[in-house]
Parts: C-alpha cells; sequence; structure tokens
C-alpha cells in the first residue's frame, strides 16, 4: 500500500544520535559522502564502513529498516554491477565465453561500485531515520543563512521545503482515503490497459487536486492569521545549539576524510 | 433468521512489523439482521472505521471472516468488486470525493461501474437524487458549485444509486448545521422504512444514534463492548459514562430525577418518552 513508502519517514527515539544537532547530522552526512568518493582500496572502504556501522549502532535503528529502503534501487545497483562486470578492460577472468568479457578489474571495480551505492543510500537513510523533517529543514535554513546576503531566498526555500515534507504524509492518507472511496463505488484501479488504467486516475487526481488547492488556501489563511510575513526578524523556537556530542561527530568525519585522502596517496 | 452480514472473531493490525503496529480490531463479532437499523457507536479510535471497511472488502482480515448472505466475502478475492455493489458505504466527508463534471455524473459512476445500461443508470440516478431530495435543476451543475449540505447529498446519492442491500454511513452528518442534520438524517429514515435496506449508521453522537436505529452497538477499545435496543444501552448509562461515551441529554435529566427521588424509567432517551413518563407520573394530566 501507499503507506509503505519510506521516502524520508522518521523513526522517533532518544539515542544519542537523534540527539545530535540536525546541523551537524548533515554536515556529517556530506563528509561520508566525500569520504565515500575518495576512497579507492579495501582499506578505506572498511574505515568507512566501520564508522557507518558504529553509528547505525549507535542509532538503534534495525538494519532490516534501512535495507528495507534499498529495495527501491536494487535495480540500479545491479544495473551498476554487471555493466562494470563487462565493460571494464583488463585480465579475463576465465577464458569460457561470454565470461571471457569479465575482468579481474571488473569484479572489483563492480564491487567497489555497489559498496558505495549501499553505503550512500544508508547513510542517507539513517539521517532521514533518526532526524524529523522539521529538523532537517531547520538545519538547512541555518547552514545555507550565509547565503542571505548574497540576496538569496533561503527562508522561502527552506519554508517551501517544510510545507512539501509536512504534506507528503497528508496527502498520502488523502489518496489512501479517496481511493477507498471510489473503490467503494466500484472503481477498478487494477485491470485494463494502459489507457484504461489512466482513465481511471481521474476519480482520484481531481479530489486530491482539489483538496491540496483548498488545504493551501486554509494554511495560508492560517499562517496570515497568525501574523506570518516572512523569515525577516523571524526567531527559532528551538534554537539550534553545539553540544560537545556535535564536535566529536563532526571531529571523527573530519578525520574520516583526512584519513581517507592519505590512504589515497599510499594507494590503499 | 440468518444474519445478513456476520462479523466472526476479526482482528485487523495496521503496519504490522513496524514501531507503529497496533491493532484497531480486536477478536470482535458482531451480526446484522436483514432489514435492522444498527447504530455503531463509539469514541475516535474504538474501531469504529476500521470495521466498515472490513465489511465491504476495502480491508482485508488480519484474522476472522466477514460473512455477507453466509458467504464468505474473501471466498473469492477477484469478486470482491461484487461486494462492494452488494454493500454500499458512504464514508466520511464523501463531499471530498466527487470529482465528475456535473453531479449527475457524479452520481452514475457507481452504476456505470456495475455495467448497467444507460437507461437503467439514469433510473437510478434519479432515484438516487430524489431520495436524498436533490432537485432535477442541480443534478446538471458541477458539483463544486453546490453549497457543503448539497455536496454531501449528491455523495450520498452516489452510493444509494447502487442500490446496495446494505447501506454503510460513516458520521454523515459531521461538519453540518443542526438544519441540514435532521434533514440527512430523515432522509435516511424514510429510505429506510420505505426500501427496507438494512442501513448501518456510525456515529459518536449519541442523541442522532438514539433517535434513528432499532438496535446499538457499542465499540469500544478494538471490540464490541455490549449490543441491544436503545432502550437496553441507555439503561446502562453510567458505564457508558465510565468508558468516556455521552448519553443524550434528557436521559441524563432522567438519571438525576430519579437520583432526587422521582420514579422515572432511567432508559429514557428522547424528549417525548421523558415527557410520557412524567405525565404518567402526574396521573395522566392533560400536559404542561
Amino acid at each position: 500500500m501507499l503507506k509503505d513508502i519510506t521516502l524520508g519517514q522518521y523513526f522517533p527515539g532518544d539515542t544519542p544520535i537523534h540527539r545530535l544537532d540536525p546541523r551537524t547530522k548533515l554536515l556529517c552526512l556530506i563528509l561520508f559522502i566525500v569520504a565515500l568518493f575518495c576512497a579507492k582500496w579495501f582499506v578505506s572502504y572498511a574505515l568507512v564502513l566501520a564508522l557507518l556501522l558504529v553509528a547505525i549502532v549507535v542509532s538503534g535503528v534495525k538494519l532490516k529498516a534501512l535495507t528495507k529502503g534499498l529495495r527501491t534501487v536494487y535495480i540500479i545497483v545491479a544495473f551498476t554491477a554487471v555493466m562494470n562486470l563487462f565493460f571494464t578492460p583488463g585480465q579475463a577472468v576465465s577464458q569460457l565465453p561470454v565470461l571471457n568479457h569479465i575482468t579481474w578489474e571488473g569484479v572489483r571495480t563492480a564491487a567497489f561500485m555497489v559498496a558505495r551505492i549501499v553505503m550512500l543510500i544508508m547513510g542517507s537513510f539513517l539521517l532521514t531515520y533518526t532526524t524529523s523533517p522539521i529538523a532537517l529543514t531547520n538545519a538547512l535554513d541555518r547552514l545555507l543563512s550565509p547565503l542571505k546576503k548574497l540576496h538569496f531566498p533561503v527562508h522561502e526555500l527552506t519554508l517551501m521545503m517544510s510545507l512539501a515534507l509536512r504534506f507528503i504524509p497528508t496527502l498520502i492518507e488523502e489518496t489512501d482515503k479517496i481511493m477507498s472511496a471510489q473503490k467503494a463505488r466500484g472503481a477498478d484501479f487494477e485491470s485494463g490497459n494502459i489507457l484504461r488504467r489512466a482513465k481511471a486516475l481521474v476519480p482520484i487526481l481531481v479530489p486530491l487536486f482539489v483538496g491540496a488547492f483548498r488545504r493551501a488556501d486554509e494554511l495560508a489563511t492560517a499562517m496570515e492569521s497568525r501574523c506570518y510575513h516572512g523569515g525577516e526578524g523571524r526567531t527559532a523556537l528551538h534554537v539550534l545549539r553545539y553540544r560537545p556530542a556535535d564536535y566529536a561527530a563532526l571531529a571523527a568525519f573530519v578525520l574520516l576524510v583526512a584519513a581517507v585522502i592519505v590512504l589515497r596517496r599510499f594507494g590503499l | 433468521m440468518e444474519p445478513i452480514i456476520r462479523v466472526d472473531h476479526l482482528t485487523h493490525t495496521y503496519s504490522a512489523g513496524t514501531p507503529f503496529e497496533r491493532s484497531a480490531v480486536q477478536d470482535m463479532s458482531l451480526d446484522v439482521m436483514p432489514g435492522e437499523f444498527l447504530g455503531v457507536i463509539g469514541h475516535t479510535g474504538s474501531g469504529k472505521s476500521t470495521l466498515i471497511q472490513h465489511l465491504n472488502g476495502l480491508l482485508k482480515p488480519t484474522a476472522g471472516h466477514i460473512y455477507l448472505n453466509g458467504q464468505d466475502i474473501w471466498a473469492k478475492p477477484r469478486e470482491i468488486r461484487q461486494v462492494r455493489f452488494r454493500v454500499g458505504l458512504v464514508f466520511q466527508y464523501p463531499e471530498y470525493q466527487l470529482f465528475e463534471e456535473t453531479a449527475r455524473a457524479d452520481i452514475a459512476f457507481g452504476p456505470r461501474n456495475m455495467g448497467l445500461g444507460e437507461e437503467e443508470i439514469d433510473r437510478r440516478v434519479r432515484d438516487a437524487a430524489a431520495f436524498v431530495g436533490l432537485e432535477e435543476a442541480l443534478l446538471d451543475r458541477s458539483p463544486f458549485e453546490l453549497s457543503g449540505g448539497q455536496k454531501r447529498r449528491v455523495a450520498i446519492a452516489g452510493v444509494i444509486a447502487m442500490e446496495p442491500e446494505v447501506l454503510i454511513l460513516d458520521e454523515p452528518t459531521a461538519g453540518l448545521d443542526p438544519a441540514g442534520r435532521e434533514l440527512i438524517l430523515r432522509q435516511i429514515r424514510a429510505y429506510h422504512a420505505s426500501r427496507g435496506t438494512t442501513v448501518i449508521l456510525v456515529s459518536h453522537s449519541m442523541e442522532e444514534i438514539a433517535r434513528n436505529v432499532d438496535r446499538i452497538a457499542v465499540l469500544h477499545r478494538a471490540g464490541v463492548y455490549m449490543t441491544g435496543t436503545p432502550a437496553e444501552v441507555f439503561a446502562r448509562a453510567e458505564e457508558l459514562e465510565r468508558i468516556g461515551l455521552d448519553v443524550p441529554q434528557v436521559t441524563k435529566v432522567a438519571l438525576a430525577l430519579r437520583r432526587r427521588g422521582v420514579a422515572v424509567d432511567g432508559a429514557v432517551y428522547t424528549v417525548e418518552a421523558l415527557e410520557r413518563a412524567l405525565l404518567a407520573l402526574k396521573g395522566g394530566g392533560e400536559g404542561c
């Protein structure tokens, strides 16, 4: 069902990872990705993986939940692996037909690519699983705030983001409800050719859009009646503040990047 | 008499296997008799909405069975749509599901999905519109131009037009003004009386349930707490209040009178009944 969509899902909790400042987590993820793409050889990959595993264990997020997020990208992973397997020049694995296109270099590149994508996705999911969407957009707002000097509409951008994120679950729920209501009147979404299926979506999309516009209108009125007038001079309810744990986490990831870059020099 | 719908040890668990797992309905059993007007009451989270979505096969039981005329509705999962035509379900705020260009076309959506001929569809649309008191002129307007109460009636007509054996309405009066509420309820009563269809009315307003139904099923914490005629159920007013449900205001008055030593029947639930009871106490006088 639609409810199983894991995009941006947040599992509330109270672990050291949950308690980290969202800015820290966002920066750590960026550093993690940099390290991942600088990694060249097993030693570096092992380092990155080790830090990721520590983060996963501390966060208390179940491994099953993380691998569930991977389900959507299996095809991309498999495609990348196969491409690398066959199209990397080098020494052939075997002289047999078909297999003689596979090279040892290809096997290694494929393995590294898969490891890279899987870790990248697990790291990103770990962030969204342990950080509420509101905290994330708050963090983005603060991190991008220097751009305000260049007249970049940071506040408007993050407000739009948080509104969009806020309404994803609402829209999913609404879609579920409308689908049920139309099914109760015998609507059939599961059979027929593409054209019939596309036509079957009209009874869902029309009420969904009407509802979205109505809700946007109500939201605008509600915001205005609470004197919202843009980001000028607005203060935050939860003021973000770096704590010792944040500095420790940032230091760990900076070290990781440094280590990976140094190892790269030595071809490890 | 055989029940038209039998709910047999129904359990439904949402989001099984995630941290959000919860049972909305737990081992629930309930019989609905043909032609009866059943009220289902319970506060938010008591499992009302989950229960009724099982009756027409929108939700599949995690455990247990739903029988329609003695047949398990999930015996042939491919024919579940036929069950939905026989058990019509009007959702809460049904006006949010309107999508067609005219009210007429929207009411015709259900009958058209049944594969009926144009003439039959036209007859059913006009019948259904008449039942909910929509004038012919309104039918060719866009549903989005109608007032809130009219939209609601278009949506209800959309289900009635399928001429289901069982009509289920989930909070049909939510968000309407008192006049609109009474109008809708009167039309549902008239529909039940003239068609003899089984009607299930879900509500959390005790007054609404008390004045309309033959039998009440009280849901509490994902199970059936009690069933009985309104008189039987409201006789246990203290119990209802303990589980957080309200009783009609007149019942409260009657209970207060009893506590002060006036021997009125504690199960009184309409103003008229209380009036009769008080007049009887006065010794059959001519009224106030």
